[in-house]
């Protein structure tokens, strides 16, 4: 008989974070893969270590695909998000192999994917950014009296920006419905959260905006989804802004071409031993929830879905070099230019 | 059901002459009353009804939903404005100074204008605020702003100087799918030579055309804001002297009208930039290319300009008043080109 479920699990949730976490990795380890092939010509992004983080704050907010539900702010380390709230693997690789098909039709790399029916937004590399646009979005949701949230993930590197601190302070003080979720995995590229902040954890920044602020082990996706469950509550309840932390660590360097040589080996195995998706792993095994079966088949599942979406995405075409001046407004067509198209004489191309 | 449109805006409705400041106020007016999606945020814009009063009444009109008095954070509330217009809605975000908008230019350059170019959708917004020196503002009420953004693809920048033009153009801006920054000469707000009666109906100034102010045959003048008022007084001064000069006000600043500005150069063969932006990096050095690229062997003179110097904006009067271009320059530069 298995163990009584956590508050707001059944057997189905439990397996359903469980293949979301898997997901990520698979798809993560299959883009390192794609890499050291040369299709990826842009940095993969690993967020080995920090799946959990991404996965149980995703699970805790309401998903729909009408434009109704919650709403959310990746970054490029939290992939699991984007793929609980529908994001397809499909234009995940697309995206990172920079085929014409992706979402960005090429113009932009990575986990970079909106889609407002599903609810989410891509971020921009200036990640602090992504405070000030999340407290529009869920400025909207105040101002039409939609009962919806936001998230927006962000880390330690974002936490010190002055785009951080506008968007947080006008969030706050107009309520806005929306959870910070704090990545902090010790690390800005190399630069350790010491040199950042002088807390001991973010956390300690939210009263300074009259917010409310929790810091949870971010390896642990059950107390992730509790309590980012509790933060949305309380921002859906009319209590405005919320902080989460999620304290883990970075376990390789900020991208492939980072070495990870300024950490201290030691350190990162202590991490590696608190692995989030092993741990889960065993906690579904010593409670009972599912059998070891269920779970390698879930992970076989996964395997494939990445192997077969990532073949797909490689057999589509890249876009044409012409259609790097599409969509830059919605009514101005940009010129090409004169040397590359077939003009005889720039005196005359414009004339009648 | 209509609304009770507030005394101060009904000028229009009256048939009576309105300032620039009040063309652009009934504009706004207008779009909000128009479209509910329209909303403004900005500091003292509500209760105080913004720092020169364009948005006096609006608060208690549409109330403190859709007239956002922010903190003073000019980057937070731009970005929360490209939040909102992901969101179907139409922000219009006033800087109290457009010389505060450099807390923005982040949000504005690596967020709003490549919104629509990385997927994220396009960007419904106007950045609109006041611009431009004369009125002893010093270093940080007085800048004008256009070529920090000019170099920027997705942006469009307006920057009117008539009462009618700034009225269709903020309706215009308002209602275009794309992030439009506008330019309000403060030295235009109140003229009173620029009081004029305005249409009664509704109408709009389409983005992205020139406005050819006085036809002319030996010399085209290019420019734009405060400076169209100067070089039409310059070219009056100049039919005397039997040269004939050709104004035109760009209106909006990008997208650039070069078709506009070239074929007028192919008949005057003489051209002359005119901006109150400074000198380098100013919107002479584009227009100058352009001609050059199209219209090289129908000039009979080199290309000038006549800007403001390279210098912060001064406070004192007589350090100003040598600063911003005049109208004896505008002169001179003419008479030297028209002798070419």
């Amino acid at each position: 008989m298995a163990d009584h479920f956590p508050t707001g699990l059944d057997r189905d949730a439990i397996l359903e974070l469980y293949r979301a976490l898997c997901l990520t990795r698979a798809a993560e380890e299959r883009l390192e893969f794609l890499q050291k092939q040369g299709h990826v010509t842009g940095g993969v992004y690993r967020s080995l270590g920090q799946e959990a983080g991404a996965v149980g704050a995703a699970f805790a907010l309401e998903r729909r695909t009408d434009g109704t539900g919650d709403f959310l702010a990746p970054t490029v380390r939290a992939a699991g998000a984007l793929f609980l709230f529908g994001g397809d693997v499909l234009d995940f690789f697309r995206q990172y192999l920079a085929r014409a098909t992706a979402p960005s039709k090429g113009r932009e790399a990575n986990a970079k994917i909106s889609d407002y029916q599903k609810g989410f937004v891509a971020p921009v590399s200036p990640l602090g950014t992504m405070l000030e646009v999340m407290a529009g979005i869920t400025l909207s949701f105040k101002l039409r009296g939609e009962d919806r949230v936001g998230m927006v993930f962000y880390g330690d590197g974002a936490s010190s920006t002055g785009a951080w601190h506008e968007g947080l302070n006008f969030a706050a003080v107009q309520r806005c419905p929306l959870i910070l979720m704090v990545e902090a995995n010790q690390w800005a590229f190399s630069t350790p959260t010491v040199k950042n902040t002088r807390l001991e954890s973010f956390t300690e920044k939210a009263p300074g905006y009259g917010i409310g602020a929790e810091s949870v082990d971010g390896t642990d996706v059950i107390a992730v989804f509790e309590a980012v469950s509790r933060a949305a509550a309380h921002a859906r309840a009319g209590k405005g802004t919320q902080m989460v932390e999620l304290r883990y660590f970075r376990r390789l360097g900020h991208a492939q071409h980072d070495a990870h040589e300024y950490v201290d080996p030691a350190l990162t195995a202590e991490w590696e031993a608190r692995d989030p998706i092993a741990l889960f792993h065993a906690r579904i095994l010593e409670r009972g929830w599912a059998p070891e079966e269920e779970l390698q088949t879930i992970q076989q599942e996964v395997d494939e879905q990445c192997r077969v979406a990532a073949e797909r995405a490689l057999s589509e075409p890249v876009p044409q070099g012409p259609d790097a001046v599409g969509d830059i407004y919605t009514d101005v067509l940009m010129p090409h230019p004169w040397t590359r198209a077939d003009v005889p004489d720039l005196r005359n191309a414009c004339d009648d | 059901m209509s609304r009770a449109v507030p005394e101060h805006l009904q000028k229009t409705a009256k048939g009576e002459a309105v300032t620039m400041l009040e063309a652009i106020s009934e504009g706004l007016y207008e779009e909000m009353v128009r479209d509910d999606s329209v909303f403004m945020m900005g500091e003292d814009i509500g209760t105080y009804g913004g720092a020169f009063k364009v948005t006096r009444g609006f608060l208690e009109e549409f109330g403190d939903r859709r007239v956002i008095d922010t903190p003073i954070s000019e980057g937070g509330f731009t970005g929360a404005a490209a939040g909102a217009a992901h969101m179907g809605l139409r922000p219009v975000v006033e800087m109290q100074f457009m010389d505060f908008i450099s807390p923005a230019y982040d949000v504005l350059t690596n967020y709003i204008a490549t919104s629509l170019y990385r997927g994220a959708g396009p960007m419904p917004m106007v950045i609109r605020g006041p611009v431009g020196g004369g009125n002893r503002g010093g270093p940080f009420h007085s800048q004008n702003i256009e070529m920090a953004f000019f170099h920027t693809p997705g942006l469009k920048i307006v920057y009117p100087s008539t009462a009618y033009d700034a009225k269709g153009l903020i309706k215009a801006a308002i209602r275009d799918d794309n992030p439009v920054i506008f330019e309000e000469h403060k030295g235009l707000y109140r003229a009173p030579a620029l009081r004029e009666v305005l249409p009664a109906e509704d109408y709009v100034v389409p983005l992205g055309e020139a406005r050819t102010v006085l036809e002319g045959q030996d010399l085209t003048i290019v420019t734009y804001g405060a400076m169209v008022h100067k070089s039409v007084e310059a070219a009056q001064t100049l039919k005397n002297d039997g040269v004939s000069v050709e104004v035109i006000d760009l209106r909006t600043l990008l997208p650039l009208d070069e078709d506009t500005i070239v074929e007028s150069v192919k008949r005057t063969g003489k051209l002359l930039v005119v901006h109150e932006d400074t000198r380098t990096g100013g919107i002479a050095g584009e227009i100058a290319i352009r001609v050059s690229e199209r219209a090289f062997e129908w000039l009979d003179g080199p290309i000038l300009r006549v800007t403001a110097i390279d210098s912060p904006v001064p406070y004192s009067g007589s350090l100003e008043d040598y600063f911003l271009p005049q109208t004896d320059d505008i002169v001179k530069a003419a008479r030297y080109l028209a002798a070419y």
